[in-house]
């Protein structure tokens, strides 16, 4: 039994890995290798992608929406994996902010990712088995310039807006700096210009979850059979806890206990938020592989584009064209809005067109995936101002 | 918080309007400005201002406000404007990044009216300013005669209760320019009905009857 089921993990994850299901694919080979930060090159590579939408004559209604670091391509469909809606579908789809009527949306699964980009579950041309840890170190501003090759392929040459929340807003801000001439509108959620210590000793607990579970075979588990189920099982609920906050879990859990009247006196999950910590951790190891949970997180935990620029991160923007629209909510703590706050100082200093809006919300840093009214009326006025200076305002069909 | 109060206050009191129901002071403050300028409106509440700057003057606007409420409601109408305070969020700025800096109804709420005004001028080329006149006969006959901080159509809050810390007359914001070294370019004061006053008066006549006053300032040379 034990056998039959980690044969099957291992070929669906393959699967999904090299043929996304329900999914775009583009193939790079040997001639257009991915020049990665780590000094190597990834080659061949693939990206799987979705678009929604139809892109109009002059190719200028694209709006890129990047995910976050557990996202993926299904952004406003339903989930080939777990059956369950697109990520982002309060925000993307017919009438809704970011108006699959109006605008061509592409949503690109990351590099490092396990739906069909190339990442470490995928198979190494040169050994056809899956990469593993021999998958070279992928930072954000790879998975941008991969993203970028996409759109070169798409023969669009300028996005009408590129958006996405956390990690997400972390490529929002990397495409706005490398590339100011192809982004008209940035909308990053939820995010920072860089990773900080608390937020990278978090993941690294992760990781170390990941790691210490002996399932992991130092990386190997695809191809000797087994799973590391318990340690990302542990690694998702600390990270849950994050995306969370302390008045959020009051209001849903507080000290409810779960279907029984009495504690056990035993380390059963009497507690209902104990019970919906091991549901989340269960239910995403059968959709992420735990490797590519390592190579995010460090892709994430790498970011700093003040790095990148003298240690100014208006350096990044000077003279940039695009106009930004930067959001965060009150009870995140993760990327909390002096995070935000330092993003909007540094487009001023570098006299960027921004707005900047803090929602008010017990919510979390999970807020930008709900239902928060404010969110969407923002997002769509900034839009819609957007859309009438790029002259996109009578396209709805 | 307390700059959105003021400015939807005043917008449903007693402010006067021009036909087509815009603001007498947001008009001449917008008459200040250049066409096609860029321009940045310090305590914009919820943006009528900026939105009056876009389609008559046609400028490249960008707004801050204090309240969270006044801001979001500017960028869900695509205005380009940040949560923000005048007070600690000015010094962010690069020298010379505007044309026009704008405080509508926005000094008198300041902490460091002083340190604003400097950083407006440094900011931007000019600065245009518009605020309550402390020197007008009512609120004089108010604390002269009755004895008790003044309250008007126009500033209708109680001495306890009031986003208004620091009130200057007509004469004092010109005692200020002076200090900061600002140069007056033009100046004009408005009656209780929102109209101007006449222009060839002296300074004593504006101090004593005009209600709001809007000063267009540039560096002394």
């Amino acid at each position: 039994m034990v056998e039959l089921s980690t044969v099957r993990d291992e070929a669906s994850h393959t699967r999904e890995a090299d043929e996304p299901r329900d999914s775009l694919l583009v193939r790079f080979g040997v001639d257009k290798p991915l020049k990665l930060d780590a000094g190597v090159e990834l080659s061949p590579f693939q990206v799987a992608y979705k678009t929604y939408g139809t892109l109009n004559a002059e190719r200028s209604n694209a709006i890129l929406v990047c995910h976050a670091l557990t996202g993926d391509q299904h952004v406003a469909s339903q989930n080939p994996v777990t059956k369950k809606p697109g990520w982002w579908e309060t925000m993307v789809g017919p009438g809704k902010p970011i108006d699959t009527e109006r605008y061509f949306i592409i949503c690109p699964n990351v590099v490092g990712s396990c739906m069909g980009t190339t990442g470490p579950s995928s198979s190494n041309s040169k050994t056809g088995k899956p990469w593993g840890l021999e998958h070279p170190v992928v930072t954000i501003r790879d998975t941008v310039r991969a993203q970028a090759m996409l759109l070169d392929h798409l023969r669009i040459d300028t996005v009408f807006a590129v958006a996405g929340g956390s990690m997400g807003g972390m490529q929002v801000l990397q495409w706005a700096a490398s590339y100011p001439d192809r982004v008209f509108a940035a909308l990053p959620i939820a995010c920072a210009t860089r990773h900080s210590a608390q937020n990278i000793a978090f993941h690294e607990v992760g990781r170390q979850a990941v790691m210490a579970d002996p399932e992991w075979r130092g990386g190997r588990y695809l191809v000797e059979g087994t799973n590391p189920r318990r340690g990302l099982a542990v690694a998702r609920m600390g990270a849950h806890i994050t995306y969370l906050s302390d008045a959020a879990l009051h209001r849903k859990f507080g000290r409810k206990l779960q279907d029984r009247s009495n504690p056990t006196f035993s380390f059963d999950a009497d507690f209902e938020v104990e019970s919906y910590l091991r549901h989340q951790g269960s239910s995403f190891v059968e959709r992420f592989d735990a490797n590519s949970y390592l190579y995010l997180t460090r892709a994430m935990d790498y970011f700093d584009l003040a790095a990148d620029y003298g240690g100014v991160v208006a350096n990044a923007f000077r003279g940039t064209p695009t106009r930004f629209c930067v959001i965060s909510f009150t009870s995140d703590w993760l990327f909390p809005t002096s995070d935000s706050r330092a993003i909007v100082h540094a487009l001023n200093a570098a006299g960027a067109r921004v707005s900047f809006a803090e929602i008010v919300t017990d919510k979390g840093h999970d807020a930008f995936l709900l239902e928060e009214p404010e969110l969407f009326a923002i997002v769509r006025g900034f839009l819609d101002g957007a859309a009438r200076a790029r002259g996109l305002a009578t396209e709805k069909r | 918080m307390m700059l959105s109060r003021l400015k939807s206050d005043l917008t449903m009191a007693e402010a006067a309007r021009a036909p087509g129901g815009t603001r007498v002071d947001l008009l001449l403050v917008a008459d200040m400005v250049t066409r096609g300028a860029k321009v940045l409106d310090v305590g914009c509440g919820d943006g009528e201002l900026l939105r009056l700057l876009g389609e008559r003057r046609d400028v490249d606007g960008r707004g801050i406000e204090l309240s969270r409420e006044g801001v979001n409601e500017c960028v869900a109408k695509g205005l380009a404007v940040i949560q923000g305070d005048a007070d600690t969020d000015l010094a962010d700025y690069p020298n010379d990044a505007f044309d026009y800096v704008i405080l509508s109804q926005t000094l008198q709420a300041t902490r460091h009216p002083r340190v604003v005004l400097e950083h407006m001028l440094r900011i931007g080329r000019h600065g245009v300013v518009s605020f309550p006149n402390f020197g007008h006969w009512k609120i004089r006959l108010q604390v002269g005669l009755g004895g008790r901080m003044p309250t008007t159509d126009n500033l209708p809050y109680a001495w306890w209760d009031t986003p208004n810390i620091h009130f200057c007359t007509i004469k004092d914001f010109r005692a200020l320019c002076l200090v900061s070294g600002a140069k007056i370019e033009r100046a004009v004061a408005l009656n209780a009905y929102g109209a101007p006053l006449r222009l060839n008066v002296p300074w004593w006549f504006w101090n004593l009857f005009g209600e709001q006053a809007v000063f267009l300032l540039s560096r002394s040379a």
